[in-house]
């Protein structure tokens, strides 16, 4: 760990002697696992180890960036080289620089992000988990005789920062996931669907057999799907599908939509943009979360950010590029791939739990859509118009009837915001986003 | 031509013999073949917004991947460090995949010369000089503001690659390929009081600087991208439910990629997943359709010389006169299926095993006048512009959404209404093809392909035409009070 930061330090260092007047630098190292499983069979097994750096030197308020995997001497001194004569032909842009000095930080406790128990996983248990969970989706029942595979994957690696402000930092992570795709037969009809487990410790994975199970409930829940006709009822996304609309409003909160006018939500802070039920953060420091780190990609000590509370929109997403153009505060939000500058990244970005039970939801609907699967890319952000593929189940009467597939859902993000009616209880971290069962409604149904 | 074989061999110190001894580890546990990828990729990019040169980045990503089948199965492993020990590490590690004694014990290689180079560039944007790329994204910066005074922000890109690839099997063969990538990008935003909308545009290709003139000037992308923002303006509500459907030609040709390409790849097809398993030989379009992918085509953004397994590309025909007639094959597909390749092996890098992929789909032209087909409509929407798309290949559902549409009223092209997903069934859509236009156009060169996570680039090209039923995803449910 200590070897990544001194090499992301000289790096930095080496390009200010080459007359950088700042740099920063990000190192990574991971190691890969990945199999797949089909019908008890193994199809891949693959494993490797990799590492990669990003340079971004500063020329007053120009600047530039470079990336490479080859560590050598020869490379490196090339890398500066070339980095700085490339700032020299960018603009003068006074936004650009790294943080002050009096931003910088870490966050000092353990997240618990990286488990050992990942790595110490033997490549036969690894194997074991795909296949056990695979066949507890083919064993679940008789219309499924095929599958498109169950995969286990794990990663862990290691992640260091440093800038020529005298900031070093890094940490390491851990990751591993299990995932089983069953296919369902019946009178000709095909439906495929999945189900999966991701955790920071291989002990907080579910079972395979729970997995498998799940699998196989969601790709036989499929079978007999139709079209509706086309119509206005509300929706209720379950928390998979919520979770996508939380990723379009990140989209129109992260502060580069929003200096560039690219977002629905540009010039609304804090007025009301949403339902009083509606609260989201963006958390830094949830204990093992997906986008919990102790810094960020600029070496902004982690933190929680209210986005919306209560309706009301109170922050911007920003890292310090951004929070100078609009002229507000970075909230550690800087992402940093290996190639290019600074991004801005979600932490942990969910919506919390609300009061009612997704049961409660379902039965609190006389006839309406609940939504299981989105597909497709149909969301402006600059507009807030939406429009997906969508399959699900039908709702009568509080009760899901019978499964729809070929239909789209339509509306408008910034009308879908005031018009979450209902928050679910049942919030699961599964990713970087994260929402509970959503009942929304004014939305338009296409079918026939 | 750049002699990527010395590329290799000069630079990393790679050697025939050392190509031999990993293969043969790779074989060491009794696989049936195995096969090394060399890769070094340099990319550079260049962002302008606001008028202001924000960003200018290039790198460098090299390594080795190797691969070992063993009946049906793959190991694979991949270093980014091309010293001995290390690409030996990787193919022990590939070589685990089988478990027995090897049956290979020597293998000997020969360099195959490739057959075509459909991208002759003589001088890759890689390595021309920064200003020259500075050039082309100003004059698109300066024609998009130009176009009209309501466009408020304008984002320019410029991004392109060299990618060296050296393929080695343990069949002896030794296949290179120097493979040049570019991309210009525009995206704007123009406002009218409150009211605000996007356009995108771009192009691209298997081409040099040299591209960008004429009909590929900056000025032209920057012009498109200007004019669908100043036209989205006005843009109605779209309408909801199904209607008659007119494509234009080029970027809608996205319909094919979606409804027919993915579903056509041989891996879903051997495991009996796709809505096509088993359908060659029957009827999947209207006696209108053939569709073709062709990885053959000069300078094209999808083109190959060799696939990423080092199979020769060529142009394959998967329907003919709504006739279902092949898949899409890679090498593992092909040995299990017993067919033949047909070059569509694709991996997004060294870190990436490859499996069958699309390179550039599209439509051969009918006959029919494009405008005799707008006229043969009564009611309908008129596409011609498109975003994404995605495809569930087991129940065939398919979406592809619209970024620049309008009505289509008693014949005529009327308003413009906003963006729409237009969702269909793959094996059944083609059936529902009542006209090709004599049009056939390829897309820009800007289209991306995504696959289990590997990225890959591609191309799509239509001919306007008729769809008699879609079902198209908007918000308005009065059949014709979206234009009055």
């Amino acid at each position: 760990m200590i070897a990544l930061e001194q090499i992301a330090g000289d790096l930095a260092e080496r390009a200010n002697a080459a007359g950088a007047t700042a740099a920063d630098v990000i190192v990574r190292e991971a190691d890969e696992f990945s199999t797949t499983l089909r019908m008890g069979k193994i199809e891949n097994l693959k494993e490797a180890a990799s590492k990669a750096l990003g340079l971004r030197v500063l020329l007053g308020i120009r600047s530039a960036s470079s990336f490479s995997s080859d560590f050598s001497e020869q490379s490196l001194g090339r890398l500066v080289e070339r980095t700085v004569a490339m700032a020299k032909v960018t603009s003068e842009d006074p936004a650009s620089g790294l943080p002050e000095q009096s931003q910088l930080g870490c966050y000092a406790g353990d997240l618990e992000l990286f488990s050992s128990d990942v790595e110490s996983l033997s490549t036969a248990d690894r194997i074991q988990l795909a296949r056990r969970a695979e066949e507890a989706a083919l064993g679940a029942d008789p219309r499924i005789q095929n599958s498109e595979g169950a995969g286990f994957e794990a990663s862990q690696g290691t992640v260091a920062y440093a800038n020529s402000l005298g900031f070093a930092g890094s940490y390491r992570s851990s990751y591993c996931g299990l995932s089983v795709s069953p296919i369902a037969q019946q009178d000709g009809g095909m439906q495929r669907d999945y189900w999966y487990s991701v955790a920071r410790r291989a002990a907080g994975l579910e079972t395979p057999e729970a997995v498998g199970r799940k699998a196989a409930q969601r790709a036989l829940r499929k079978l007999g799907a139709r079209k509706v006709s086309t119509c206005q009822v509300p929706v209720v996304f379950d928390p998979e599908t919520a979770r996508s609309l939380l990723g379009h409003i990140f989209e129109a909160v992260r502060g580069d939509a929003i200096y560039r006018s690219a977002s629905f939500l540009t010039g609304k802070l804090h007025q009301k943009i949403a339902n009083e039920n509606v609260t989201i953060l963006d958390d830094g420091l949830r204990s093992g979360g997906f986008g919990s780190r102790p810094f960020d990609g600029e070496g902004i000590a982690s933190s929680i950010t209210q986005v919306i509370e209560k309706g009301a929109l109170q922050n911007y997403l920003l890292n310090c590029y951004t929070a100078r153009k609009l002229g507000l505060q970075t909230t550690g939000n800087a992402s940093r791939g290996i190639a290019g500058p600074p991004g801005v990244g979600p932490k942990n970005f969910y919506m919390p739990a609300g009061p009612s039970s997704p049961e409660e939801i379902l039965h609190s609907v006389v006839n309406g859509f609940y939504v299981t699967e989105l597909i497709g890319f149909g969301v402006n952000t600059v507009t807030g118009d939406y429009s997906r593929g969508a399959a699900g189940m039908w709702i009568d009467r509080g009760e899901l009837a019978y499964p729809v597939e070929e239909v789209t859902i339509a509306g408008n993000l910034a009308e879908m915001l005031n018009h979450i009616e209902v928050v679910g209880s049942d919030l699961e971290f599964r990713s970087v986003l994260a929402a509970p069962t959503l009942l929304i409604t004014g939305l338009t149904v296409a079918g026939t | 031509m750049v002699n990527v074989k010395r590329f290799f061999f000069d630079r990393y110190g790679l050697t025939e013999s050392g190509l031999s001894r990993y293969l043969e580890a790779a074989l060491s546990e009794g696989g049936d073949y195995a096969d090394l990828y060399f890769e070094h990729t340099t990319t550079s990019s260049i962002l302008l917004d606001e008028s202001l040169v924000k960003s200018a980045t290039e790198g460098i990503s090299m390594g080795c991947g190797i691969r070992v089948l063993a009946g049906e199965q793959t190991g694979y492993g991949y270093t980014d460090d091309l010293a001995p020990e290390r690409i030996l590490k990787a193919a022990r590690i590939a070589a685990r995949i089988a478990s027995g004694p090897a049956h290979v014990s020597s293998v000997g290689l020969s360099t195959i010369a490739n057959t075509h180079d459909f991208y002759p560039v003589a001088s890759p944007a890689t390595e021309r000089e920064l200003s020259e790329k500075l050039e082309l994204v100003w004059r698109a910066d300066r024609a998009a503001r130009a176009h009209d005074s309501r466009i408020k922000q304008v984002r320019v890109t410029f991004g392109d690659q060299i990618r060296h690839v050296l393929i080695a099997g343990s069949d002896g063969r030794v296949v290179t390929d120097f493979q040049p990538l570019t991309r210009l990008g525009v995206f704007t935003i123009a406002q009218d009081g409150s009211k605000l909308q996007s356009g995108t545009s771009g192009g691209g290709g298997r081409v040099g600087l040299e591209f960008f003139q004429g009909e590929h000037s900056p000025e032209h992308f920057a012009g498109e991208a200007a004019r669908q923002a100043i036209v989205q303006l006005e843009a109605l509500e779209a309408p909801a439910g199904e209607m008659e459907v007119v494509l234009g030609p080029g970027w809608p040709g996205i319909l094919l990629h979606e409804a027919v390409g993915h579903g056509l790849e041989a891996d879903f097809n051997r495991k009996g997943i796709s809505a096509f398993s088993g359908r060659i030989g029957q009827r999947v379009a209207s006696e209108l359709c053939t569709v073709v992918d062709d990885g053959t085509i000069p300078g094209r953004r999808g083109s190959l010389n060799v696939d990423d397994e080092g199979e020769p590309t060529q142009k394959t025909v998967l329907i003919e006169n709504g006739i279902l007639r092949g898949y899409l094959e890679d090498k593992l597909s092909a040995g299990i299926l017993k067919t033949t390749r047909t070059g569509n092996g694709r991996r997004e890098s060294y870190e990436h095993i490859p499996m069958p992929r699309m390179t550039n789909t599209y439509m051969l032209a009918g006959t029919d006048d494009p405008a005799d087909i707008l006229r043969s409509v009564k009611r309908g929407l008129y596409a011609v512009s498109f975003g994404g798309g995605q495809v569930d290949i087991t129940n065939g559902k398919f979406v592809f959404s619209a970024s620049e549409a309008y009505m289509i009223e008693d014949g005529k092209v009327a308003a413009p209404v906003k963006g729409a997903t237009l969702i269909g069934d793959g094996p059944t859509v083609l059936t529902r093809v009542t006209a090709v236009g004599n049009d056939l156009k390829l897309d820009p060169g800007i289209g991306t392909c995504g696959k289990d996570g590997q990225s890959v680039p591609v191309g799509v090209g239509i001919p306007t035409i008729k769809v008699s039923r879609l079902t198209v995803g908007g918000t308005s449910l009065g059949r014709l009070q979206s234009f009055q």
